[in-house]
């Protein structure tokens, strides 16, 4: 049974490669710690380092928020970076600015964004041009997706 | 079959050191892009790749993956090695092509 709600913080620095994957890793295992079904992890996982990714490829500095109730995993990234000028057109699948050296490390398929939206039941994205961009991710929680935790 | 077997019948050592080789490897995904394997590789499964720096450690660890092979002879960076040793993810790297790994992988698995 989760109490109330549980929620915390990460920042994400944009360009910092090298701790990629730190603050979706960590919400992963708040998650599986809380006893959520295995299935919610692991789009939990793919919807959170997939928007952790997008601020260290394309904007300067970020914050995720989780908030975890037994209703539901909020999640809210915000950034400060050049924000996205054409939403429509950033969700279309194999849509990417990214630059070439970050295309060689296997980023910037184009893939995250529509990854992120498959993955969660709630999906808003919104963005200001040269000032930053909130996305926020909602998945819903069914009682059966609650186990006891050990 | 156990990642230990894998590494045996291909010929190839694991790198890391304390990792569990007696993880049941349970399939295998291919691919260079890490979104890609993302979204599509399943726990479990072993991922072939050419890409060598600390990302894939990342991808492997929160998809759950068996581990990690690195196809051409090309090995892992410093930092790639450092976070496998510190998130347990095995990686090894292999003197074959993608397609000549993915092939006796296909057979051993008996896909
Ligand atoms: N946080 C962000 N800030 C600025 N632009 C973004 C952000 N997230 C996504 N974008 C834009 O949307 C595009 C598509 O995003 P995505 O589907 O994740 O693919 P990729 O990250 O592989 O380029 C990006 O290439 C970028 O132009
Ligand atoms: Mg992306």
């Amino acid at each position: 049974m989760i109490k109330g709600v549980i929620e915390g913080s990460f920042h994400i620095t944009g360009g910092d490669f090298t701790n990629a994957g730190i603050a979706s890793s960590e919400v992963k295992s708040i998650l599986t710690g809380l006893g959520i079904s295995s299935d919610i992890v692991r789009r939990a996982a793919i919807a959170t380092f997939e928007a952790e990714m997008n601020v260290i490829i394309h904007a300067v500095a970020g914050v995720m928020h989780y908030y975890v109730s037994s209703e539901r995993i909020r999640v809210v990234i915000n950034d400060m970076g050049a924000g996205i000028p054409d939403i429509e057109q950033a969700m279309q699948e194999g849509f990417s600015t990214a630059p070439d050296w970050v295309r060689e490390m296997g980023w910037g398929a184009g893939m995250g964004l529509p990854n992120i939206k498959k993955n969660s039941d709630v999906f808003r994205l919104e963005s200001a041009v040269g000032e930053g961009t909130t996305l926020e991710i909602i998945l819903n929680l069914r009682e059966e997706d609650l186990h006891e935790a050990e | 079959m156990k990642l230990s077997e894998i590494a045996d019948r291909l010929g190839i050592k694991i790198k890391t050191k304390d990792c569990d080789t007696a993880r049941e490897v349970k399939g295998c995904y291919i691919s260079d892009l890490l979104s890609d394997v993302m979204a599509n590789a399943k726990e479990g499964d072993i991922w072939i790749t050419l890409q060598t720096h600390p990302n894939i450690v990342a991808v492997a660890s929160l998809k759950n993956l068996s581990g990690i092979i690195i196809t051409n002879n090309r090995t892992p960076e410093n930092d790639t090695m450092k976070k496998a040793e510190d998130e347990h993810i095995a990686i090894a790297s292999s003197p074959l092509s993608t397609f000549e790994t993915g092939g006796l992988l296909y057979k051993m698995l008996g896909c």
